[in-house]
This record gives structure tokens, C-alpha cells and sequence, in this order.
């Protein structure tokens, strides 16, 4: 299997803070992998070093075996890397289906004569990316609530939304982090069946941040743990439940079945 | 104005303007008021492209009037010096207003909200210094005279009826301009911007380009206002485009309502024909203008005809194969 994801020592510092010491990581094409850990475990900075929000003090990152260290968010986008966020940050005044058109490529790439001067060309390629759109509204279920703002969703349609969002941008890797926080059961088994839509039917691969964990055990292929920046166990499942350091990070207590948080 | 949502009245209804518009000079001959209608005009210009940088990408600028002064002393200095035809002059103040927008925009649009405002209230300052005391070519304070009227195919227009019928053109020359702009991908792409900058990235739009894109559009239509302006008073000087303008411009577009363009037009009409009305009581009248602005932001913080109200389905596509009205229906005409 082909390697997409790789990080080398990643390392940030903010200051004095080291929020991400040296981590590597590596995802396989067709895999989902998690990243878990106790609050305050660098998980998110990391995702935010993956999309180049932030630039790592150290270390590469490489995606498809190329370098992308150095590239800013939007051109991270442009190669196939796109995100949700853990406070859901949707266009809150624009509709359902705006929110998805605005990240497929073709529309806002729209050059501004061509958007003056129309035409049956554009209209065909703006038919076409709302047609892309309608795919993507049909699997996170809001085709009906197309022309609903955003901001009038329930919390549960906000974030898959957002990830519909994600998906409108055409990625080959798509990063959630806490897709499932705030979810009741019902809606974790809708976002379940649309993270398996994602990988097996869209074949684009998956990283997620869950602290769920019974969702993160159910769905992943491969788990990180991080604490305190560092990455200090990897492996299946199966492996992770019962690995020692892990359950000394979650203060020595094991993994409960049921936490939320 | 629920009759407006049906696409076939609304044509029906901006007809009925422009036909309006179009007789308005043989009814009403009393040139003031043909003259409060042309300000009319030259304001919706400066307006709707401020709102497409502050309504629309979500960009505080407070220099609007100095890439409406660049416009008019370039399109001046162009008649009066080099001959230069009216249309081709306006032209130049368009691609030279814009061009200062770019030379302005590049490094400070990574400036954010409060400090931009300062930047660009700067940038006004200096055009207007450099508008006075260049002299050799401006005349500094003394301002330039003597502009001449347009001509086409050697028929002159003179006239505030003319005048009146050249600026409703132009009007809806950039509203349709304008209205194609914001209802498109380019448009959507400078909401997002302006909603939340890291989401808008995180989807692989570069805020800059879309922040540039607007100062760029918006520079040029204050360009052409400029250049209108010159040719139709005929004389300017450097104390029309002062910080005073920018800020009335700024007035009318949060007023009329930010990111709409109808709430452009409203905002630009009211605050001409307000002042105006209020004459009569000469020394009271900005008294009373400032109070009316205090109490519609305290009531009606949105403005006139906010965003809320704006088309809500831009590219008016349904996902499902339906389509939503016409590609046309949108132009919002009106003057």
C-alpha cells in the first residue's frame, strides 16, 4: 500500500511550550486512522501543522511522498488535504448549498470577466459544480435543506456539514477533528455510515481526532496516542486498549467504555 | 416588497423605472433638482464599489475619496493638457485609480480591520497633500478649471439633462457590473472572507486575492465617479476629496445596509436628499442629520436593506436539476 501522510519529527514550539515533540507519523492509502489522547495532547496542533495553519519548528511533512512544509493552507488544500474544525466554523449566513459550492475548485476559481461577461459556458460549468454539490448533499442527508442558512441547522447537521464542506474541495485526505463531539447515538451511527461513505464508496482516506472511544475503536484501522505532545503508542485497536503507557495517560484508570470527553 | 420575489413582476417593476428615469427631465425642469439627481448618481458609484470592499470583504476602508480625487485629477488633467476625449479619459481614471488600489492593497491588506482603517485613512490624507501641493501640475489649492464637456462623435453634451441621462448610464453599467460580481463564485469566495478568514483558507481560497480583487474593482468605479464628476461641475479642487467624503460614502453604505447592493442605492439616496430636504432650517440641519443617523443604527443596526435580504441562492441553481428563476432576474436596476 501506497504511503499518502507521513510526518518527520514534527516538532512546535510556542515560546517556552513544546505542543508537538518530534512526532512521526505515517497513514496508508485506504486506511482510517485516529489520533487520541488526554486534553491538551498536541492533537489538534498537529492537524493544525498538517493544514499549515502553523509552520512545525522542525521536522517535514510530506504528502504523497511530497514535501508540503512549507506550503500555506490554501495551496495544502489545492493538493488534496482538507479539514473540519473541533468549534465548527461554517459561513453561518450563507445556505446549505452555497457553503458546499464556495469549496468545489470550480467555483471560486471563477475568474472576475468571466463572472462579468456570463454566458452559456459559465452557467454549464456552474450546473455542473452544483450537480457535484448534490452528490455530497445526498450523503450527508441535507438535500431537502439546501437553501436552509447554515446558521438555522441543529448542531448535529452543522458539523456534517461541515464535513460535506470538506469533501466539496475534492480532497484525497480528509482530517476530522471531533466529528462525533456534541452527536447523540443516533447521529454518531450516521456519522459512522458517512465516514465508511467516505472511505470505501469516495475512496479518500480518513484521520480523525475522537475521544470517543468506543466510536474511535469501532471505526479506525490504526490509532496514535499523543500526550503531552509526544507520540507514545501506535497500532491496532486491539493493541492500544491494552497498552500500559496508554493507560497511564488516561490516568491510570483504563480505557472506560463509554467516556465522552 | 414581497412582489419582487417573483422574477417576471420584478422586470416588470425596474421597466417601470427606467422608464421613469428616462421622462424625469420633462416633468421636473427645475435644474436643483436635476442636479440633486445627479449627485444622486455620482454617490450610488462611489457607494455600491465601497460596499463591495467593506459589505462584501468584509474590509474597513476610510479613503474611498481618494481614488475618487485620483480619477478626477487624472481624467482633468488628461482633457485639459493632452485633449484627450471624455470616454478614453475615463478609462485612464479607472485603470490609474485602480492600479493606486493595487499599489495600496498589496501590502496592506494583511492588515486587519482596525488597522487597515488607519492605513487607508492615511493613504486619503497623502493623496490629498500631494493634490495640493504639486503645483506645477494641480495648482494645489487654486484646484483646475475649465474641464471640458464629453463629446460623442462630435456632438457635445452639455447640460445637466445630459448630464442626468450620462450618469444614469453609467449607473447601470455598474450595477449590473457589480451585481454580476457579487452573485458569483468570485463574490461568494469574498463572503467567506469576510465570515471567517481560517475557514475560508481551509477550503482553499486565499483571502488576499479576494480582498485585492475588491479594492482593485472598487478603486476603478471611484475612478470613473471622478472622472464624471470633473467633466460635469467642470472645476475641482483638492477640498472635495477629503476624509469628510470618505466618510459619507462609508455613511451611506453601512446606512443603506453593509453587503447589499439595493441598501447601496438606498443609503447613497438618502443621505443626499436628507441634508437637502433639511435646508430650511439652515444652521440646525447637521444637528438634525446626525441625530437620524444615532437613532437608525440604534434601531436598525442592519441599515436600510441589509444582507438578510439578499438572493439567497447565488448561482439560483437548485441541486436536483430544478432551476430557480431566470440568469437575468438578478440585475438589481435601479436608481
Amino acid at each position: 500500500m501506497a504511503q499518502i501522510l507521513e510526518t518527520i519529527n514534527a516538532t512546535i514550539k510556542f515560546g517556552g511550550l513544546t505542543a508537538v515533540n518530534s512526532v512521526s507519523i505515517t497513514q496508508e492509502e485506504g486506511e482510517i486512522l485516529s489520533l487520541i489522547g488526554p486534553n491538551g495532547a498536541g492533537k489538534t496542533t498537529l492537524f493544525n501543522l498538517l493544514t499549515g495553519v502553523y509552520r512545525p519548528t522542525e521536522g517535514n511533512i510530506k504528502f504523497y511522498g511530497e514535501e508540503i512544509t512549507g506550503l500555506k493552507p490554501h495551496e495544502r488544500v489545492a493538493k488534496g488535504i482538507s479539514r473540519t474544525f473541533q468549534n465548527i466554523r461554517l459561513f453561518h449566513e450563507m445556505t446549505v448549498l452555497e457553503n458546499l459550492l464556495i469549496a468545489n475548485p470550480d467555483c471560486h476559481r471563477e475568474g472576475i470577466w468571466e463572472a462579468v461577461l456570463g454566458g452559456g459556458k459559465l452557467r454549464r460549468k456552474r450546473q455542473q459544480g452544483v450537480e457535484e454539490c448534490e452528490d455530497i448533499l445526498r450523503a450527508i442527508g441535507l438535500l431537502d435543506k439546501q437553501e436552509e442558512l447554515a446558521t438555522n441547522l441543529p448542531y448535529g447537521k452543522q458539523r456534517l456539514l461541515e464535513i460535506g464542506r470538506a469533501l466539496a474541495t475534492n480532497p484525497k485526505l480528509v482530517l476530522l477533528d471531533e466529528p462525533g463531539a456534541g452527536m447523540n447515538s443516533v447521529e454518531k451511527e450516521e456519522l459512522s455510515r458517512l465516514i465508511h461513505y467516505i472511505t470505501d464508496d469516495m475512496k479518500k482516506n480518513v484521520l480523525l481526532i475522537e475521544h470517543d472511544m468506543k466510536f474511535v475503536m469501532g471505526i479506525s484501522d490504526r490509532i496514535v496516542v499523543l500526550d503531552h505532545g509526544e507520540k507514545i503508542a501506535e497500532g491496532k485497536p486491539e493493541e492500544i486498549q491494552s497498552n500500559p503507557l496508554v493507560i497511564e495517560a488516561y490516568l491510570g484508570k483504563g480505557i472506560p467504555e463509554d467516556e465522552d470527553d | 416588497m414581497k412582489f419582487l420575489n417573483d422574477p417576471k413582476k420584478k422586470k416588470i417593476a425596474y421597466l417601470v423605472l427606467l422608464v421613469l428615469l428616462a421622462v424625469f427631465p420633462f416633468v421636473i425642469t427645475n435644474s436643483y433638482y436635476l442636479h440633486v439627481c445627479i449627485s444622486i448618481g455620482v454617490y450610488i458609484l462611489l457607494a455600491t464599489s465601497l460596499n463591495l470592499v467593506t459589505g462584501f470583504a468584509g474590509q474597513l476602508s476610510l479613503g474611498h475619496a481618494a481614488f475618487y480625487g485620483i480619477g478626477a485629477y487624472v481624467g482633468a488633467l488628461l482633457m485639459l493638457n493632452f485633449d484627450v476625449n471624455f470616454f478614453l479619459a475615463m478609462i485612464a481614471s479607472a485603470v490609474v485609480s485602480g492600479l493606486f488600489g493595487l499599489l495600496l492593497g498589496l501590502p496592506t491588506l494583511r492588515l486587519r480591520g482596525d488597522y487597515l482603517a488607519i492605513v487607508t485613512l492615511g493613504f486619503g490624507e497623502i493623496v490629498r497633500l500631494v493634490f495640493v501641493n504639486w503645483a506645477e501640475v494641480t495648482r494645489g489649492p487654486l484646484g483646475l478649471p475649465g474641464i471640458p464637456s464629453p463629446s460623442i462623435f462630435g456632438f457635445e453634451i452639455s447640460g445637466r439633462t445630459a448630464f442626468y441621462y450620462l450618469v444614469i448610464v453609467l449607473v447601470l453599467i455598474t450595477l449590473f457590473v457589480m451585481s454580476r460580481i457579487v452573485n458569483s463564485g468570485v463574490g461568494m469566495a469574498m463572503q467567506t472572507v469576510k465570515i471567517d478568514e481560517i475557514a475560508a483558507e481551509s477550503i482553499g481560497i486565499y483571502p488576499i486575492k479576494y480582498k485585492l480583487i475588491a479594492f482593485v474593482v472598487a478603486a476603478a468605479f471611484a475612478g470613473i465617479a471622478g472622472c464624471y464628476y470633473a467633466s460635469y461641475i467642470a472645476y475641482i479642487s483638492p477640498t472635495t476629496f477629503v476624509y469628510n467624503t470618505s466618510v459619507t460614502i462609508l455613511a451611506m453604505v453601512v446606512l443603506g445596509g453593509l453587503g447589499s447592493i439595493p441598501g447601496s442605492i438606498i443609503g447613497a439616496c438618502i443621505l443626499t436628499l436628507v441634508p437637502e430636504l433639511l435646508r430650511f432650517m439652515s444652521d440646525y440641519r447637521m444637528l438634525i442629520f446626525g441625530a437620524l443617523m444615532v437613532f437608525m443604527m440604534i434601531f436598525r443596526p442592519e441599515g436600510f436593506w441589509g444582507a438578510s435580504k439578499r438572493v439567497k441562492n447565488i448561482y439560483k441553481i437548485k441541486a436536483g436539476g430544478a432551476k430557480n428563476g431566470s440568469d437575468s432576474g438578478d440585475n438589481q436596476r435601479h436608481d
